[in-house]
């Protein structure tokens, strides 16, 4: 063969421009906002809010990038996990109003599992009935899972009733750590770890195992998965299912983080998660975490210096990002 | 009439048959009764001119178009209506005309997923490392960045990384350098020693002549000629009528 051709390693390189970007931006809002214990909270409140996002739009790109889904009613599984987180903390009031933190993981632990779980399971009959008849049909897809979500709401109204549900965090999760004059809260620090873990985790996750492998490979080009002899419909419910379940957890611990839940925590997350995974790039695990990240900085730090711009400010930056990278900061190649 | 013991006979009979194989994509009917039989153990080149129905013929075959009308047997079984994996896990593997490789996967995770039955064979990794260097060299960079002749190394890689009882495969020299085509010829000249069956979709006439064992042709959706390449390849003005005046470029 050419000898050229086969002599010559092509580069591998790591794209570092979204990292970069990223820092920049932190240390840009430090010189603007000068006060360094502001400027700290500010950015662990920023990285917090990216990770709460990022647990909630993980699954939506995977279901966008893997299985072309159209899933406008994806709000509804982060509602169910924040009324679940709900409920599993009143039934375990003790535990939860106790003055351990030991006592009151024995009331978030419980909470964050059921959220999943249901809302998991819940991901599964939707698959099944809503979203199964309706694959490749992007228009349907859109009425039909929009029509889902009401009609889901209705019923959260029927089981949980209208009104606003306290969800009291438990009492030592509550307040601040104090160092020096930086005040960071203690369930941003939570919320930060468990975004975390579920980052490494889905890393591992698609890096490591076969299962992973066969979900990146998906996303690029579903038909050859088939043809190599994969059911990539069995795929497409588990992944599905995984998707709905990180919901559930980011709507407990959103729920938690305002310490009450509506039936529209899910669907005014909607817009910043539809901005996160398009900034990243539908399908992108990375590109969704880099995404969540810049946005949740963003917010914090323009809702600091100047509240005007703060409610645009999420919009514009996704402009600047997609006129930058139209494919998103981590694009996926497709096939 | 001569009889054959059980072996034998599962020894002679074709790997794969085709009988009256119609498929419509949409509203146009683009195989019009396929009649196609495929030698255990032997290259079967596909040839015909552009939209013969060539690519259609082994999508069909694998279950990504549904046939309409007609039977594949494959062995002792129909298979016109499983669907896709079921096929593939009968013991086919496939190489599209676009390669298929999954770009942002590296040359080992490609080669991971298309090994279903379990880990990486060892011996098998070095014999195909034999054929085609890159694909150790390479090992752990991400498909993508591999060259086209190296991706449709890849390609090929990933459907010989485990033996498989028929080899589909789709204008594996289409837009490669010379050189690499030459490459790509002693390759599978290599991989016919190991008794693969092979079906090869191929445009390049000087890669399917050195290469076919059976030849089958089509035209406007069917069959038009079908016999031993070496006879094809030695008659030229059957070459004229059947592949037309674009045969002399490929010479």
């Amino acid at each position: 063969m050419n000898a050229a051709s086969a002599d010559a390693i092509p580069a591998q390189r790591f794209d570092w421009i979204p990292p970069a970007l990223l820092l920049a931006i932190v240390l840009g809002a430090f010189a603007m906002i000068g006060t360094p214990s502001t400027w700290v909270t500010l950015t662990v409140a920023g990285l917090a809010m990216g990770l709460l996002i990022f647990i909630m739009a993980s699954g939506l790109t995977l279901v966008f990038g893997l299985m072309d889904v159209m899933n406008f009613a994806h709000g509804l599984f982060i509602a169910i996990g924040a009324y679940v987180a709900a409920s599993t903390v009143k039934f375990f009031s003790a535990a939860a109003g106790a003055d351990s933190f030991l006592a009151n993981l024995g009331a978030v632990v419980p909470a964050i599992l059921a959220a999943a779980l249901v809302a998991g399971l819940l991901g599964w009959f939707f698959e099944r009935v809503i979203i199964k008849p309706v694959y490749g049909q992007h228009l349907k897809q859109i009425l039909i899972t929009t029509g889902g979500m009401i009609v889901a709401e209705q019923l959260i109204h029927v089981f949980w009733g209208p009104d606003l549900l306290p969800l009291a965090r438990p009492a030592t999760l509550r307040g601040s750590f104090l160092i020096g004059d930086i005040a960071i809260e203690k369930f941003r620090l939570i919320a930060v770890v468990v975004g975390l873990a579920v980052f490494i985790a889905m890393l591992l996750l698609l890096n490591r195992t076969k299962i992973g492998l066969l979900i990146r490979a998906g996303v690029e080009n579903k038909e050859m998965v088939e043809a190599m002899g994969y059911r990539i419909r069995r795929l497409f419910v588990g992944v599905f299912v995984a998707g709905s379940a990180l919901a559930g957890l980011g709507g407990a611990l959103w729920g938690m983080y305002q310490e009450s839940v509506t039936v529209h925590i899910g669907a005014n997350m909607m817009v910043l998660i539809f901005i996160v995974i398009i900034i990243g790039g539908l399908g992108s695990i990375g590109g969704c975490f880099a995404g969540a990240l810049l946005v949740g900085l963003v917010a914090n730090y323009v809702g600091y210096l100047s509240p005007k711009i703060a409610l645009g400010s999420n919009i514009l930056l996704m402009v600047m990002v997609l006129l930058w990278r139209p494919q998103g900061l981590y694009p996926v190649s497709k096939q | 009439m001569r009889e054959f013991p059980p072996v034998a006979d599962a020894l002679l009979a074709p790997l794969l048959t085709l009988t009256g194989v119609h498929t419509h994509i949409g509203h146009y009917h683009i195989l019009q009764g396929v009649d196609l039989v495929v030698p255990r153990g032997e290259l079967t080149m596909l040839l015909g001119r552009n939209g013969a129905g060539k690519t259609t013929t082994l999508r069909t075959i694998l279950g990504l178009w549904r046939a309409s009308d007609g039977s594949i047997r494959f062995e002792a079984e129909d298979i016109a209506q499983r669907d896709t994996p079921a096929i593939a896990n009968l013991g086919f593997a496939y190489v599209p005309e676009s390669m298929g490789i999954f770009a942002g996967l590296t040359v080992r995770e490609n080669l991971v997923l298309a090994a279903r039955s379990g880990p990486l064979d060892e011996a098998r990794l070095e014999w195909i490392f034999r054929f085609f260097p890159p694909m150790k060299k390479f090992w752990q960079l991400p498909a993508g960045l591999l060259s086209g002749g190296q991706k449709q190394m890849l390609s090929i890689s990933r459907a010989i990384v485990e033996p498989r009882k028929l080899v589909l495969i789709d204008e594996p020299t289409k837009g490669l350098a010379p050189a690499i085509i030459q490459n790509l010829i002693e390759a599978f000249a290599e991989l016919k020693k190991s008794d693969t069956t092979i079906l090869m979709v191929e445009q390049n006439f000087h890669a399917a002549k050195s290469l076919g064992d059976s030849v089958a042709v089509m035209d406007a959706g069917r069959i038009v000629h079908a016999g031993r390449m070496a006879d094809l390849a030695a008659d030229a003005a059957l070459q004229a009528r059947l592949l037309g005046l674009s045969l002399e470029a490929h010479q």
